[in-house]
């Protein structure tokens, strides 16, 4: 082995020009691998960011209420159950499982809100809106309202109300002006607008409006308990998992963002398996020309080759040779692309800072080891032909006169 | 009376080349016996079968019928791996022309056959390989690159190279055919000492009369045979 090594190495020294060509080849493949994967990533982190940013992770509600069978089980009798709707379902006890779920590993914040649907006039005007009512330090818990405001200020003091730019915009709305929102429950309030804001989301923007907890209570007539509790995680991907675990530890029916969102994630899929095929066809392009650098040179080397086999040299032996240089070949150009690339990836802004015209690359999602690792087993696997082909070197028919 | 055992016997030689259509007949049955310790020139003209005959007795190539027995082995029906290993162990080489490695220096060249063997240079092999290069009168070319030696040099390389591992069989084949005069008669003086001194049994292939009158023995290959030895 370790002499297989040394006929390698020399191998490679011996035409530097060739190998440094061979290397800088691979490199760039695996440049565009790492790219590829930087800027795949990126692209789902600034999507994910942009859509899933400003909703919660996970939505726990209260356990659908089944009205119990009147019926005894074994009556034989077929039971059509009838789910309620005409009970609301609240989480009365809402404020005892806070601690529990604050708990629980990667959630970052809870938010008990009163929700429902209101129409929102002003003179003849008149908009339908999704009244969200939260506590005022809580206003910003889960979409980044206060982080986003084009006009007014966050502050969320009963009597007052942030809006969406969009309903603004159709309403002609400003700070300072006075609204009056009506409830799905008929209730009227009227509230002074203190801020707009702009999550870049139309369907907040156009028809959000937030208040203070205790104004939505009245709105909805809801004095204890809240509508739900939204969660937000430090790691959105892991939505599925708190979800389930949320409902193991409190028994209440917890919805992972995922649930509602299966065509951004279908499209995040199809995104990453787009990367894949180029990804793929550079590890191709990768191998094709090991390969054929490798074929070349046993070529070029046939008469050695036929010298080593007289020698005693086994085939084993001969094959080692080659795939040690497919190897190194590989690693070193492996070690090198992925390097370029980081560096390359350096300058570009975190995929959540990219301007709309900026490409979005997440340079921790460059796949590097991943990258140096199947460029490596490519080059190896590149190698295997060129290796038996030399290793099936007749020595009678090279070492003419 | 010591009745001295063959180092090598080959019996009813026949070697046949088929290339679709035609078949040539190369050997056709030959049979030779080689001793310890002789120096034999191996003659005939160009086209007769000399380096067929040398790659069948040096294991690179498998007759197309007859027997071949080497220090008692069979080698006839014989895997590659094991002829592999015994050309490595029992069996020296020296051609005509591209002999050496290029990128390898003149002792790394020597070195080889060990190296292969054992799967690195040991330095014991590297003394080995030093002496042997001042026994063929290039010491001071040691740690020359192969590539950089003259023709000369290089069969004196391939020539101690050939002597690495301590073979019982050094098969030369026209060793001196792309030599000047000058450096034709070193390799051939160094061939006769080396067989003088140590007793290395070689079998040299050439059409030169006068090289193959330095020899103790001489064959001669006619119609795939041997023909009637001088003695
Ligand atoms: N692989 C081969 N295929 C067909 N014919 C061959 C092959 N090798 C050698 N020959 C033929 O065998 C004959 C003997 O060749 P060779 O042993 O090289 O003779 P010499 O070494 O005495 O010049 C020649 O006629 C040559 O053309
Ligand atoms: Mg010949």
């Amino acid at each position: 082995m370790t002499y297989s090594f040394k006929v390698a190495l020399r191998y490679l020294a011996s035409n530097r020009a060739q190998t440094a060509l061979l290397i800088a080849g691979v490199a760039v493949g695996v440049y565009i691998f790492v790219f590829m994967s930087a800027l795949i990533g990126g692209l789902a982190v600034l999507l994910l960011n942009r859509t899933v940013g400003n909703i919660a992770h996970v939505t726990i509600q209260a356990p659908d209420r089944d009205p119990v069978s009147l019926y005894g089980r074994d009556s034989g009798t077929l039971v059509a159950i009838l789910k309620s709707v005409q009970q609301r379902t609240t989480l009365q006890s809402a404020a005892a499982f806070l601690p529990t779920i604050e708990a629980i590993p990667n959630v970052t914040s809870v938010a008990g809100v009163v929700a429902g649907n209101g129409f929102l006039t002003k003179g003849e005007a008149i908009a339908p809106v999704i009244v969200t009512g939260v506590e005022p330090d809580q206003v910003s818990a889960i979409a980044n309202v206060a982080g986003n405001l084009v006009a007014g200020s966050g502050d969320l003091t009963i009597g007052k109300a942030l809006i969406g730019s969009g309903l603004a915009k159709t309403m002609g709305l400003r700070v300072g002006q006075r609204v009056s929102i009506r409830s799905e429950r008929n209730i009227d309030a009227t509230l002074l607008i203190g801020g707009v804001f702009s999550l870049g989301v139309s369907s907040v923007d156009d028809g959000a409006i937030y208040v203070h907890l205790r104004t939505a209570r009245v709105l909805f007539e809801l004095p204890d308990g809240v509508s739900r509790l939204e969660v937000k995680l430090d790691d959105l991907r892991l939505a599925p998992d708190v979800a389930r675990r949320i409902a193991n530890t409190t028994g209440l029916k917890s919805i992972p963002w995922t649930e509602k969102n299966e065509q951004l994630l279908n499209g995040l899929v199809a995104q990453a398996r787009s990367g894949d095929v180029i990804k793929g066809f550079a590890l191709v392009t990768i191998v094709i020309g090991v390969a054929s650098a490798l074929l070349l040179s046993t070529y070029r080397r046939q008469s050695e080759i036929g010298i080593m086999r007289a020698m005693g040299a086994t085939r084993r032996f001969v094959v080692g040779v080659f795939m040690i240089q497919g190897g190194l070949i590989g690693l070193a150009g492996g070690l090198l692309g992925a390097g370029l690339g980081y560096l390359s990836l350096l300058p570009f802004p975190l995929p959540e800072a990219t301007s709309s015209t900026g490409l979005p690359i997440a340079i921790g999602e460059g796949a590097y080891g991943t990258a140096i690792l199947l460029t490596f087993i490519g080059a190896i696997f590149a190698a295997i032909w060129p290796a038996s082909a030399a290793s099936r070197v007749d020595p009678v028919k090279v070492i003419g006169p | 009376m010591i009745v001295d055992t063959p180092l090598l016997i080959v019996t009813d030689l026949v070697k046949e080349f088929n290339d679709g259509e035609t078949s040539t007949t190369v050997l056709n049955g030959l049979s030779l016996s080689l001793y310890r310790g002789e120096l034999v020139a191996l003659l005939g003209p160009s086209g007769s079968g000399k380096s067929t005959l040398l790659s069948i007795l040096g294991t690179l190539m498998r007759p197309t019928s007859g027997r071949f027995e080497m220090l008692g082995f069979n080698l006839i029906g014989a895997r590659d791996v094991d002829l592999t290993e015994f050309r490595n162990q029992h069996i020296g080489f020296v051609f005509q022309a591209h002999n050496l490695l290029p990128d390898f220096t003149a002792l790394e060249n020597v070195m080889f056959p060990a190296a292969t063997r054992k799967g690195r240079e040991t330095s014991v092999d590297r003394r080995r390989a030093t002496e042997l290069l001042d026994k063929v009168g290039l010491a001071d070319r040691r740690d020359f690159p192969a590539s950089k030696l003259s023709g000369g040099q290089k069969q004196r390389v391939a020539v101690a190279r050939a002597l690495m591992n301590s073979p019982d069989l050094v098969l030369a084949d026209e060793p001196t055919g792309n030599l000047d005069r000058e450096s034709a008669r070193r390799v051939m003086d160094l061939l006769i000492d080396l067989n003088g001194t140590d007793g290395t049994t070689f079998l040299i292939s050439t059409h030169d009369e006068t090289i193959a009158g330095q020899c103790r023995r001489e064959i001669r290959l006619l119609d795939g045979r041997l023909a009637r030895e001088r003695h």
